[in-house]
């Protein structure tokens, strides 16, 4: 099976109708161009976890794709606030969103316990917050051989997971550098996996023997698309657009300006627009 | 020095804390700007961590976001962000935790999650990201913020991260292990917790600031210590270490396209 085809046939193929999802990476190789094709397909009721759910699903929430959203810190990071899932979650606009709310330790351990088969995570953490209060989901066990009360969040176990990555070899395998973020364990949490690459080498000889994050066979679709995290950043690539990042928070501000901005940004626009937007970075 | 603003003498003060032997679990904003002053003058072998991994970086520029490529490459290494949270924080290998506050109270309680009620919030703010374990799984926590009646209150909406609670041994019967909050650096003073009540106590001044000040930006009745120090004003190698770190900071940020 050829797991190489072009964009919108991995979306097509692998996202449905309210599936659970996550589009990962923590600041770096973040899956934008995955997310805008998602976007143009117009998917949804879609449940999206995410660490740090920032632009992209800033941009999905805003375009009424997601019934709810599961996450540890909704920022713009370094800028500020997710103005579009304000909106949905303040003002129900364009719907309500529900929202299940971890600390990042939670949702990085959830990853992993989905990665491992387990049906939960276990860790030292949530003492005295008061998000256990408001997230049912975080309950606690008392640890059999020392008495100590831990606490336990569910794994996560996405429908599909969609990363970036540098590179794929020939086959289909994946390596990730740099800031590796969760990505390998939400891929292996997850049922179904698609990886968007900077670029495709025929194999990893030479390179450094720990790069490779996932095996081909844990893949089911890979799509070329050069530029595909701008404005996140490839490591070794291109660099992260700050500036970007710093303009999305006026035009998140306004609903009308967003919904210009998603219409000739998004909805007209192709993967091929990815190369162009990080030429000089 | 001449002259310096309240920010930069918070940064400063806040950088003086920090030692060449701590682990530091770096938050961003002002906490960051504190530790690569401290890593730039006085203690270059501190060792700071990001969440997104980073271990030992040393940036050229701050950061915009926790996981911009300047931390990693700068980094001794960068391990995956479960592994952070697992093996570094909850391992208990990193001494302390340098953290900002949207609304913080005077136990050092911290609330980054919602003004207003939780389901219907008044405004929703970006939440907790790591806070809620660098709060109890550090060494100790280093709080950084300034002054507004707006942001130091009574009593806070929502705990996303535990200081000392109700105060006294609230930790402990929590079954919490670690110092929890030991300075609290604003734009006006230093603080430190009372040792039994572990309410902050203003113990240091900076220059040119009068109690009155303290408790007008306050909305707890300011407590201060018997004998009150005023806070060293910035040297001119702090002010301009500080100023060089601002202007590249900006300089990188601003176009996002590289200068040829």
């Amino acid at each position: 099976m050829n797991k190489f085809v072009p964009l919108s046939q991995a979306v097509r193929e692998n996202l449905n109708d309210g599936d659970v999802v996550a589009f990962e990476g923590f600041t770096h190789l973040i899956p934008h161009a995955a997310a805008h094709e998602a976007i143009r397909q117009g998917r949804k009721d879609l449940t999206l976890i995410r660490m740090t759910p920032d632009i992209i699903y800033d941009q999905m929430i805003g375009m009424g794709m997601a019934k709810k959203v599961v996450f540890s810190y909704a920022g713009n990071p370094g800028v500020g606030l997710l103005r579009r899932m304000r909106d949905a979650i303040e003002n129900q606009y364009p719907r309500g969103i529900e929202t299940v709310e971890h600390s990042h330790s939670a949702m990085a351990q959830a990853y992993e316990a989905g990665a491992a088969g387990l049906p939960l995570a276990v860790f030292r953490g949530y003492k005295g917050a008061d998000l256990p209060k408001v997230n049912p989901a975080i309950q606690s066990i008392t640890c059999p051989y020392t008495g100590e009360e831990l606490a336990t969040v569910p794994s996560h176990r996405p429908d599909v997971t969609f990363i970036h990555a540098q590179k794929a070899s020939a086959r289909g395998d994946i390596l990730i550098e740099g800031i590796i973020g969760v990505q390998k364990e939400a891929a292996l949490a997850a049922r179904r996996v698609v990886v968007t690459v900077e670029e495709v080498v025929p194999d990893f000889k030479g390179l450094h023997p720990n790069l490779c994050i996932l095996p081909h066979w844990t893949v089911n679709a890979v799509a070329v698309v050069p530029g595909g995290a701008h404005p996140s950043y490839t490591h070794g690539y291109y660099a992260r657009d700050n500036a970007t990042y710093l303009e999305w928070d006026a035009i998140s501000a306004d609903r009308e300006r967003f919904a210009a901005w998603m219409e000739e940004h998004v909805m007209q626009a192709t993967p091929d627009a990815f190369a162009e937007r990080v030429q000089g970075l | 020095m001449t002259d310096f603003t309240p920010t930069e003498m918070m940064t400063i003060a806040a950088a003086r804390q920090l030692t060449n032997k701590d682990v530091c679990f770096v938050g961003i904003g002002a906490p960051s700007a504190a530790c690569n002053v401290a890593r730039l003058t006085h203690a270059p072998d501190i060792t700071l961590i990001y969440e997104s991994g980073t271990i030992g970086t040393a940036p050229e520029v701050l950061p915009l976001s926790i996981g911009d490529g300047e931390l990693c490459e700068t980094a001794l290494t960068t391990v995956a962000v479960p592994e952070m949270f697992r093996y570094w924080l909850q391992g208990g290998r990193i001494s302390i935790g340098f953290l900002g506050a949207a609304q913080l109270d005077r136990f050092g309680n911290i609330n980054t999650t919602v003004i207003g009620d939780y389901h219907h919030p008044k405004v929703r703010l970006p939440g907790g990201g790591g806070a809620p374990e660098i709060a109890t799984s550090c060494g100790e926590i280093y709080i950084t913020l300034k002054q507004a009646t707006r942001s130091m209150v009574e009593k806070i909406d929502f705990y996303t991260s535990f200081g000392h609670g109700d105060g006294g041994d609230h930790r402990q019967r929590l079954g919490i292990t670690t110092k929890g909050p030991t300075l609290l650096i604003t734009d006006l003073a230093i603080w430190r917790p009372d040792p039994d009540s572990k309410e902050f106590v203003v113990h240091s001044l900076h220059r040119g600031v009068t109690r009155d000040m303290v408790q007008e930006t306050c909305g707890w009745r300011v407590r201060f210590a018997d004998s009150l120090d005023e806070t060293p004003a910035p040297t001119t190698l702090e002010l301009e270490t500080l100023r060089d770190l601002q202007a590249r900071t900006a300089a990188a940020h601003s176009g996002g396209r590289r200068a040829a």
